[in-house]
């Protein structure tokens, strides 16, 4: 049989289609792969997440120690123009956190608690999918999301991207709105992305988060959720919690214990 | 620089025009720079709202950009000879728009010193890193293009002869600009006002019925400003494209109206009622109004063929389309998206006043840049005009001859008086 | 021949100009002299020879800052062995005065102070403001 060039362009461009296409398939085809995997509990390696049990958290509406920690760690400003306002741990009322659950008729108990949000490090992050420069990735051995304020461009493609508003933008310098600085962690400059990244810096030395630390109820519980044997693991295998935004196919790691 | 000079020489009106361009430029730059030593905070934007109205002129500005392939696919892919003396100022303004574009994207973001760490570290996986790649390509060829046709213009010889592939790959190619920009929305999940598939669609429609408006009334202005004139049927050719793509588009917005408001998935609604209806109070309703009722107005003009026709009304529409797709994109598309934000919280968002001349001089740039390129081209096509060189002979030798012109240069005299040679992409050449 | 004047005062100007930093080191009484650095008491050996840490000190910076914020790493192992904790804020300034020691002498070298110092605390500043 004899190929003309023609006819063996036209193959080997539909091999090449072919071959291309299979592979842009399995890469887009990966995310719901792996979602399954992770409903069946088998992933691999380490995914660092909190369980915020509601119960213990809701007995003090005023505590703020949490919050109180995080701020005086990691050098986080208090802005008054709330336009400006840099939150890695806050408030909110539980309805707006689970405004899909809401039934008119919830005891006001929970429906206005308010009920800490933070970064929900999550298995396929957004943000750091449309981050241009990798300023923001998600760390292999632990998976948290990190930051990078060395190498952000400040494009706040990542504000638009998550879909908690975990994220915060540095629209000024924040140095001259810090209470009381902390020398031993750097403070931001004007123009880059910030959020919570779990207290890496604290992880290191082999210490909880701060704001786990500080929570007079242990309302704060942290730890790997892909270790069976772990505190967290053994919390929620055994209670019913919720998760901000599931079906947006991010895997939050942040359960909310109602 | 390229034929420079010839933007060089002009009346006092063009003169008092580019200083008064200049003037704006600098208190815009003024501004801009106050910007980068006190930070974003300068602008109205928040934690909420955290792109607004820079991030708006970008994307509006891409769709200007993109619409030049709507008299580059008519003249070179289906020989519509109308818009032949159209066809180089539509490129023009594609140059211009991404320009400020680049612009828009520069001015908005927090470390612009940082810019190149999109190339050193690029992410393949951000649309971002994309829409980079997409609109620094698209400049590329449409420099290109407008360099060698004006060039050869100048020289009255044929363009080289590669120059027409490059026209060919700049067609698709502006259409992938403003899909990838597209992109950067719908491509996020938690935004639902932002995530739906219609949105690269809708934004080639809207930007296929504002570029082409905007280039009539450029045409328009020319012509009373320099005698310089399109022609008729080249001016009614881009009025029934504006006419389509106006209907096309409205009839998208109509669509994503349906959806949201049948289905009434709040997240859907949610766009709606803080643009059209008010439910909820933010700073957008009056624009998102007036964006639909100018919308309308234009429809009736265009579809109206009598109107369309009409220079006056056509000029009125043309006006209305421009301005009611400038606020639906450059505004309420980009705000509204953040409204309300992931935790329900309805942030207001109006521009500072050093945000707004910043906008301004970005503009003010593009319309030097517009006014400077007009004024190279139409000094080239005038002189030609009043000259009337014979033109060099084309007809049976094609691209070859385009590829020995290019190299033997300008020096070479022409050495036939075969009259006016009107040419096309492929060479092809036809005497009138 | 008319253009005579023009020329010869661009010229004067130009070289005016670049001989500025002549004449603004003579009038500002600027020493040639680099600046004596205090060096730290408590220490007698940096984290890499002197030699390097006067060129390459940037470079090594650099390598902390990758590896601390990108690769979770936290020591770093010295030339002699010895493990030092990879920090700016606790491990350089624990030795160096941030303004006796990295802004003197960028300011004598005429590199521009890098921006480290936007986000990097001085632990030394920090308990003196606080007082």
């Amino acid at each position: 049989m004899k190929i003309t060039r023609k006819e063996f362009l036209k193959i080997s461009g539909a091999c090449l289609v072919a071959f291309t296409g299979k592979k842009a398939l399995a890469v887009l085809d990966n995310p719901a792969k792996s979602q399954t995997s992770s409903a069946s509990g088998s992933k691999a390696s380490k995914q660092l997440g909190m369980v915020v049990d509601t119960r213990k958290c809701i007995k003090d509406q005023g505590c703020t120690k949490c919050i109180d920690a995080c701020v005086q760690a990691h050098n986080i400003p208090s802005f008054k123009d709330p336009h400006h306002q840099i939150k890695w741990i806050w408030k909110k009322p539980f309805d707006d956190l689970f405004s899909s659950y809401e039934t008119e008729y919830l005891e006001t108990s929970l429906k206005d608690e308010q009920t800490p949000v933070l970064c929900n490090h999550c298995d396929k992050p957004p943000c750091v999918r449309v981050c241009p420069t990798g300023a923001t990735w998600k760390r292999k051995e632990d998976g948290i999301v990190m930051m990078d304020w060395h190498r952000c461009i400040g494009c706040r493609f990542c504000m638009a991207a998550c879909p908690y508003g975990a994220r915060s933008f540095n629209w000024v310098d924040p140095r001259p709105d810090i209470k009381t600085l902390n020398p031993n962690f750097p403070t931001r400059t004007k123009g880059v992305v910030e959020k919570c990244t779990f207290c890496s810096e604290r992880l290191v030395k082999g210490e909880m988060p701060a704001c786990v630390e500080a929570c007079p109820e242990k309302a704060l519980v942290f730890g790997d959720v892909n270790d069976p044997k772990s505190e967290i693991r053994q919390l929620l295998a055994k209670s019913y919690t919720l998760r901000r935004r599931p079906e947006l196919g991010t895997g939050p790691n942040i359960y909310y214990l109602v | 620089m390229f034929m420079f000079e010839k933007a060089m020489t002009g009346g006092r009106r063009y003169w008092t025009w580019v200083g008064a361009l200049l003037v704006v430029i600098a208190v815009a730059f003024g501004f801009y720079l106050y910007q980068l030593s006190y930070g974003l905070g300068l602008t109205g934007m928040s934690r909420n709202v955290s792109w607004g109205l820079y991030i708006g002129q970008f994307t509006f500005m891409v769709g200007v950009a993109a619409s030049a392939v709507m008299v580059v696919l008519p003249y070179y892919l289906h020989n519509h000879k109308e818009f032949a003396r159209m066809t180089i100022l539509g490129e023009f303004l594609a140059v211009a728009s991404v320009t400020m574009c680049m612009m828009f994207i520069m001015i908005d973001m927090g470390k612009p010193m940082r810019v190149l760490n999109v190339m050193l570290y690029p992410q393949f996986h951000s649309v971002m890193f994309w829409d980079m790649v997409s609109l620094s390509g698209y400049l590329i060829l449409n420099a290109t293009i407008t360099y060698f046709t004006l060039h050869a213009e100048q020289e009255d010889v044929h363009y080289p002869h590669w120059v027409k592939y490059i026209i060919l790959l700049s067609i698709p190619w502006a259409i992938s600009i403003h899909t990838v920009t597209g992109f950067l929305y719908s491509g996020l999940p938690g935004r639902l006002g932002w995530r739906t598939a219609i949105m690269a669609p809708r934004f080639l429609a809207s930007a296929f019925a504002a570029g082409p408006a905007l280039l009539i009334l450029l045409c328009l202005l020319l012509r009373r400003q320099t005698g310089y004139d399109v022609g008729k049927k080249a001016i009614n050719g881009l009025a029934v494209i504006v006419t389509y793509a106006m209907v096309i588009n409205t009839f998208f917005i109509l669509m994503e109206f349906f959806t949201a408001m049948y289905s009434h998935v709040p997240d859907l609604t949610a766009d709606f009622q803080d643009l059209y209806l008010g439910a909820v109070h933010t700073s957008l309703l009056p624009w998102g109004r007036t964006s639909i009722v100018l919308m309308a107005a234009a429809l009736v003009l265009l579809l109206v063929p009598r109107w369309r026709r009409n220079e006056k009304t056509l000029v009125v529409a043309c006006v209305l389309v421009f301005s009611s797709l400038w606020i639906d994109k450059g505004v309420c598309m980009v705000v509204g998206g953040f409204i309300p934000s992931p935790l329900g919280t309805i942030t207001r968002y109006v521009p500072t006043l050093p945000e707004l001349i910043i906008t301004l001089g970005v503009w003010a740039v593009g319309a030097l840049m517009v006014t400077v390129f007009y004024k190279i081209a139409l000094s080239v096509e005038i002189a030609k005009e009043a000259s009337y060189v014979p033109a060099y002979e084309f007809a049976r030798t094609g691209g070859a001859i385009g590829l020995q012109m290019h190299s033997s240069s300008a020096a070479v005299p022409p050495d036939s008086g075969s009259g006016h040679t009107n040419k096309d992409a492929f060479g092809k050449s036809e005497q009138e | 021949m008319r253009d005579r004047v023009w020329i010869i005062a661009g010229l004067f100007l130009f070289l005016g100009l670049v001989t500025y930093p002549v004449w603004h080191n003579l009038v500002a009484h600027t020493s040639p002299k680099p600046p004596q650095l205090v060096l730290p008491a408590n220490e007698k050996q940096c984290v890499a020879p002197v030699n390097y840490m006067r060129s390459s000190h940037m470079k090594l910076l650099l390598q902390w800052r990758q590896e601390v914020v990108r690769e979770d790493k936290s020591k770093y192992v010295a030339f002699n062995g010895k493990v030092y904790n990879m920090s700016l804020s606790g491990t350089c300034l624990k030795c160096h005065n941030q303004q006796e020691f990295c802004v003197r002498c960028h300011t004598y070298a005429g590199v521009r102070t890098p921006y480290c110092w936007n986000c990097h605390l001085d632990p030394a500043q920090v308990k003196r403001s606080a007082r």
